[in-house]
């Protein structure tokens, strides 16, 4: 079972989608899993052939099960004897990624050795207090322990229980829309305190202990330092009009497009913001996966990865961005889109809201925010006009970086939206 | 005689009473050990049963643990009732492989033809500066054996009570009398017998921690327990009374109720009873459990003589506190 995203401890399997024998190559969808965010695709990162299916059908099992054996090499189609078969290697893409390809004489690739996943945290629960954190619905990363050598006590999560308002079960089932066209969220209906369900059957509200568990990481682990600028959109407005009156309204731009692409320009000049913090040292990603901070209708947020994104032009970019969200919305993610982004972008703009200060996702050491773009006054080559304006934020992970390359990113970000013919 | 009326009598007195009831109250009933006739037991606890009983049930035995132990064996086999005294739990080596191989397996290896209702009684124990050769605690390894039941009255009702029922039980039992306990007094009902040789007691409630103890470490775990109860934490002290078969449910109820436990110990910890109890706690109750396990000990050295480092090896209360504090600090 992969772990897609540093707060999944669980998958369920939903679907095979291949069987015993079955040729496979690197980049086939070889099943659907359920986290407790999404129905993903997951990817195989090997050529072989399929042993044995390890996992049935709508059985829940933790991130690092074996699901199934393959063998590696293309084979004759026959089910192999089980003893020629390994553990199926559906690990992180993050992992399996950073790994050159086997070579022909190996006949099993070892496992990838480092960088480890993400998910390497372990917090010292002792076992009645985890037991009550189960029945309580309390997220135990977001507990500070007092017991003997810091570990979390029973004591301790029922104080966490009282703290903490209770987690709110959406009406309608999660549906993902983009932040663009996303109504309110549904009016919180209280719930009594410690009648949270140890699995909860609503993926909305499993979601939300989830995004709760990652945040409070985030919050807990990564010192976060925020900067913000001002950025004049007028150049790049009047080129984007000027360029969706040549296009059929399909093929039409929108202004996010051109903020995801020049977060994706400035990753280029700043590559200090792309990438991971693991093992107290920083961890470059290899080439661009842009993480688009997805809200859902029914309370929630997903951030899944434009995958390359730095080979990509405008319009793959924005067509790229069309199929993630309405791949989010049917709940077909893929696993490596789950579990790739190494800088996320957050655009609250369409919300009415003039910034935002996002919380990075761990183990990300960045998150880029953009408000809405407002029409303010501007003082330039000593007159005042009127011009479209946006604010854009960064929260970066001082453990990475500092300040000082923190402003020169969001500086190039502003350099890339005076030249929008370039993006 | 009133059921109400006490009697004020000491631990050593209480045995007393109890193996002259016994002898009183069945012809087969006799007393065998080193200096329990003409000296009245090397702790005093026969004083005066030979006067009473005469030198046929009162019986001195030559210096050989191996033969007297063998012999009550064989008297108990004959039909006899005997209390064998050993007079520290070091000398009953000398008798482990009657105790071992004979007490506690003619029954098996007979098929059921022999039974062997033995008591054998023994002191145990440190605390009263006699050294390396008569001061351990070695109840865990004879508590290993299946075929021997294991008492450890710590109490004066278990002193008075204990010794009836292991008479009356038709296998051998094994009683450890902790040293320091000979001299303890208090208030006994006139009319106090026989008591229950199954279960723990618990002999403190409260809902933060539990602390289990037995024979001598009772003491112990009780002065620990007043303590902490003045820094507001209410521990629940279990007398295991019983060493093998060991009363699981109890300690389980109570750790299912305090989330904590820790186990005073005489033994040394290696491989000790302290070490089985946690174990079974963990097999049981890992659930339950808000922290580790904690043991409080001897230390792991041959007993000293010279009292304050004899001090320093027995498990203190002031140790049980600090383990009880360590690891309950988040109940408060």
């Amino acid at each position: 079972m992969p772990s897609l995203g540093a707060d999944m401890e669980y998958g369920t399997l939903l679907e095979w989608r291949v069987g015993p024998g079955d040729n496979v190559k690197r980049g086939d969808i070889v099943a659907v899993i359920d986290t407790s965010k999404a129905e993903i695709e997951v990817e195989i990162f090997q050529d072989g052939v399929i042993g044995q299916l390890l996992v049935t059908e709508g059985t829940r099992v933790p991130v690092g099960t074996a699901l199934a054996t393959v063998r590696a090499g293309a084979g004759d189609g026959a089910p192999p004897p089980p003893q020629a078969s390994e553990p199926i290697a559906v690990t992180p893409a993050l992992q399996a990624e950073t790994q050159p390809p086997a070579p022909a004489e190996t006949p099993v690739p070892p496992p990838p050795a480092v960088p480890r996943p993400p998910q390497v945290h372990r917090l010292r629960v002792s076992p009645v207090a985890r037991r009550a954190a189960e029945q309580l619905g309390v997220d135990l990363a977001s507990v500070a322990g007092s017991g003997s050598d810091g570990a979390i006590t029973k004591a301790d999560v029922e104080r966490a229980a009282e703290a903490v308002a209770p987690s709110v079960p959406p009406a309608t089932p999660a549906r993902a829309v983009p932040e663009s066209a996303s109504a309110p969220a549904p009016a919180p209906t209280p719930m009594p305190p410690g009648a949270a369900p140890a699995e909860p059957a609503d993926r909305a509200a499993a979601m939300r202990l989830a995004i709760g568990s990652l945040m409070a990481r985030s919050k807990r682990e990564i010192p976060h330092y925020y900067l913000q600028t001002q950025i004049d959109m007028s150049r790049a407005l009047a080129w984007l009009q000027e360029e969706n009156l040549r296009r059929s309204v399909a093929d039409r731009l929108l202004p996010s497009a051109l903020l995801l692409s020049a977060v994706v320009e400035a990753v280029a000049a700043m590559p200090a913001m792309n990438g991971f913090w693991i093992d107290d040292a920083f961890r470059p990603a290899e080439g661009v996966h842009l993480g688009v901070a997805i809200s859902l209708r029914g309370g929630g947020l997903i951030a899944p990865a434009l995958h390359d994104a730095d080979h990509k032009s405008l319009d793959e970019l924005m067509a790229g961005l069309r199929d993630l969200v309405k791949r989010a919305r049917t709940g077909r993610l893929r696993s490596s889109e789950m579990s790739d982004p190494s800088i996320t972008v957050t655009n609250l703009g369409e919300q009415g809201v003039d910034l935002v200060h996002g919380v990075i996702y761990p183990p990300q050491v960045a998150l880029v925010g953009f408000g809405g773009i407002r029409e303010q006054p501007w003082a330039a080559d000593g007159m005042i006009g009127a011009r479209p304006v946006v604010i854009a934020t960064l929260a970066a992970d001082h453990r990475a970086s500092d300040g000082h390359a923190g402003s020169r990113f969001l500086t190039e970000i502003d350099h890339q939206l005076q030249e929008p013919e370039e993006l | 005689m009133s059921a109400s009326a006490t009697v004020t009598v000491s631990y050593r007195e209480a045995i007393r009473e109890s193996i002259r009831e016994s002898m009183l109250a069945d012809q087969r009933v006799f007393l065998m050990g080193e200096d329990v006739g003409a000296y009245g037991g090397c702790f005093g606890v026969s004083k005066g049963l030979l006067e009473e009983f005469g030198p046929e049930r009162i019986r001195d035995a030559p210096l050989s643990e191996s033969a007297f132990v063998g012999a009550g064996i064989g008297a108990a086999m004959g039909g006899m009732r005997p209390i064998v005294e050993v007079m520290t739990i070091n000398f009953c080596l000398l008798a482990l492989d009657q105790i071992i191989d004979n007490a506690a397996t003619i029954t098996h290896m007979s098929g059921g033809q022999f039974q062997i209702p033995l008591v054998i009684r023994m002191t145990t124990g440190a605390g009263r500066q006699v050294a390396a050769q008569h001061s351990h605690s070695l109840e865990g390894w004879l508590a290993h054996i299946p075929g021997l039941k294991l008492l450890a009255p710590a109490t004066l009702a278990d002193a008075r009570g204990m010794l009836a029922p292991a008479l009356a039980d038709p296998n051998p039992v094994l009683i450890f009398e902790h040293g320091s306990l000979y001299n303890v007094e208090g208030e006994l009902p006139a009319d106090a017998g026989a008591v229950d040789i199954e279960h723990a007691a618990i002999r403190r409630a409260g809902g933060d921690v539990t602390i289990v103890a037995y024979g001598g470490t009772l003491t112990t775990a009780l002065a620990a327990a007043d303590e902490l109860a003045a820094g507001g934490i209410e521990a629940e002290v279990i007398d295991l009374r019983v060493l093998r078969p060991l009363d699981d449910a109890a300690v389980i109820e109570s750790v299912t109720r305090t989330h904590r436990a820790v186990i005073v110990d005489e033994g040394w910890r290696s491989g000790s009873l302290a070490a089985e109890v946690s174990a079974r706690i963990m097999e049981q109750a890992f659930y339950e459990l808000d922290s580790p396990v904690a043991r409080v000990c001897s230390a792991e050295v041959p007993m000293p003589y010279p009292r304050h480092l004899e001090q320093a090896a027995l498990p203190q209360a002031s140790t049980v506190v600090a383990e009880v504090q360590r690891m309950a600090r988040a109940s408060g």
